[in-house]
């Protein structure tokens, strides 16, 4: 079923609160992670704004959905998008990564409401979502779990642990993305240390594997939907992204993987946005 | 008295724990016959779940299983367990306090002919440095399934260390185990031997033999190294003198672990015995014992000395 237009408009809009909320967060915060933040954003707001069933008022829900953001870093993405959902006032997000404030540099699913666990340290979450959607299996619950990988996260040999061990357990229960912007921190992934053609590689693992442009809410909705419905395996959701994407001097560039910008700087993105 | 490993009591306590408690699942890692998760493989094979030679996805996958409401054992080698996969111990686990026992087995020297990679040596100052974390080395049979039994009550992260020697099993039915507790086995007032693990059973012979030398030994059971506790230690320090025993290197075991609450509280002449700062080797797990100075005899050498200070 794709999108209606007035679907994708709203999504639009969302999408481009949560990028002027990741720009104001990383900003005040004075450090943290645009790049990957803004490349992800599109995907995150797809997903809690029109594929998740989660509770923003009883975020434990035992029958909900569950997301492992498993590219930690892009953790403003995932805080802007739980505060616009309703999960914790958004006045939380001003004080990301200041002391004694809710918001920790990388996800900590003890502090904030709306996380299904704590990520950060590359390559773990694909390995949690494992024991989310076994656990799913054997209580026999039909939650779906779905997890975002970087493209560059994936050179961590847990991740192919993990994608072995999803399809040897048939986890049809698990969709997982990777956020495919091309770079990571010392520069293109393919010349830091590639990891091939991406689809090739899960699909030899025994994954189904679906290539959209993850900037495209009708691609991003309806890859999602074959993905519920493909029985008997894990499916791989690589999205082509930009890094960056929406701000103009930010776009594919690798220097913005870890860097806040200046005030200046984001007044200039947040016209862009 | 049969000698049995702590690692087969903890697989006979798990078949019995899965009977009564139905969110216990085990992960293992192509270890089962060993780590002896197999009896509740064989009794419960929907709730076994093998990962294969991939410990880093066995402990993350523990740890989305805690997440989800289950109550997840992960058992491996414990070098493995505590090396390989570390990190994901402490990112996935021990941060979020997530409710994983880690139940790793072939700890120590008497892993015996593998030799010195598979030996763990130093899990237990590396699971101590962990916040979050318990740390449990059970001394016998009986303590070990009562140590398991603790560990599913608990809500949080638990390393249990188990070994594959069959050892005597040194307490009755009337042993009391309680999480965070030592146990005075034995009173005396010239010299306090605390012990954990295999130690336990030397330290007992060795205070027999001091006995005939006119030398009244304590003899205390540490097994929760961590939380320690502390009470105890401050009693054992009125003998004025204490040596710790374990099958594990002396930087960050026991040994440490008592010595920090001994300088900061009441410090007395102490000796760590132990493995001292090198790896084990090969060969039969009697022979290393003896090759390492790890028997009740070495504990008697090291308390003369340590009286005759």
């Amino acid at each position: 079923m794709s999108l209606s237009q007035e679907q994708i408009d709203e999504l639009t809009e969302k999408a481009r609160l949560i990028r002027r909320h990741i720009i104001n967060m990383i900003t005040e915060a004075g450090s943290g992670h645009p790049g990957g933040s803004l490349s992800c954003a599109d995907i995150l707001t797809t997903l809690y704004f029109h594929v998740l069933k989660v509770d923003p008022k009883n975020p434990k829900w035992a029958e909900r959905d569950r997301f492992v953001l498993s590219k930690g870093h892009a953790a403003p993405a995932l805080y802007a998008v739980l505060a616009e959902k309703g999960f914790f006032p958004k006045e939380e997000l001003l004080k990301l990564r200041k002391t004694n404030a809710m918001l920790q540099g990388h996800p900590d699913m003890n502090g904030t409401p709306g996380l299904d666990i704590s990520t950060g340290s590359l390559g773990q979450g694909l390995s949690a979502a494992n024991g989310m959607a076994l656990a799913a299996k054997l209580d026999k619950k039909d939650y779906r779990v779905y997890v975002l990988l970087g493209d560059g996260e994936i050179e961590e040999g847990q991740v192919w642990e993990a994608a072995m061990c999803a399809a040897h357990y048939n986890l049809d229960n698990l969709t997982a993305f990777v956020d495919n912007n091309g770079l990571q921190i010392d520069g293109p992934i393919d010349k830091v240390m590639s990891p091939g053609i991406i689809q090739d590689k899960f699909k030899a693992f025994g994954w189904n594997v679906i290539d959209i442009d993850g900037h495209d809410f009708s691609q991003i909705a309806s890859a999602i939907e074959q993905a519920n419905n493909t029985r008997g395996k894990p499916t791989v959701i690589v999205a082509k992204t930009i890094k960056g994407r929406g701000v103009p001097f930010m776009e594919n560039e690798a220097g913005w993987h870890g860097k806040a910008p200046s005030r200046q700087q984001a007044s200039e993105a947040l016209r862009a946005i | 008295m049969a000698k049995i490993a702590t690692r087969e009591a903890y697989g006979k306590t798990l078949v019995e724990l899965g009977e009564e408690i139905q969110d216990i699942v085990v992960l293992d890692a192509d270890l089962s016959q060993s780590t002896k998760t197999v009896f509740f493989a064989k009794k419960f094979p929907e709730r076994f779940f093998n990962m294969g030679i991939a410990e880093q996805n066995l402990m993350g996958t523990a740890a989305g299983f805690a997440a989800s409401g289950k109550i997840p054992f992960a058992s491996t080698f414990a070098v493995f367990a505590t090396g390989r996969a570390f990190e994901q111990i402490r990112n996935s686990i021990c941060y979020p306090k997530l409710n994983v026992k880690i139940a790793a087995t072939h700890a120590g020297l008497t892993v015996g002919e593998d030799g010195a990679t598979h030996q763990a040596i130093e899990d237990l100052a590396i699971m101590r440095a962990l916040p979050n974390m318990t740390v449990i080395c059970p001394a016998d049979s009986v303590e070990t399934e009562l140590a398991v039994r603790a560990a599913v009550l608990y809500d949080g992260p638990v390393y249990l260390r188990l070994g594959r020697l069959a050892v005597e099993t040194i307490f009755d039915e009337n042993y009391e185990f309680k999480l965070g507790r030592g146990v005075t086995l034995r009173e005396g007032k010239d010299i306090a031997i605390i012990a954990t693990g295999i130690m336990v059973n030397e330290a007992i012979k060795a205070a027999q033999k001091l006995e005939k030398d006119g030398i009244d030994a304590m003899v205390i059971n540490i097994s929760t190294l961590k939380p320690i506790d502390k009470e105890i230690i401050l009693k054992a320090a009125e003998c004025g003198a204490i040596i710790t025993a374990e099958e594990h290197s002396i930087i960050g075991g026991l040994g440490s672990a008592v010595a920090e609450v001994l300088a900061e509280s009441k410090p007395v002449r102490m000796k760590r015995i132990g493995i001292a700062d090198e790896f084990g080797q090969s060969g039969k797990p009697d022979e290393l014992l003896r090759l390492y100075n790890l028997t009740s005899d070495d504990i008697v050498k090291e308390a003369k000395k340590l009286k005759a200070y």
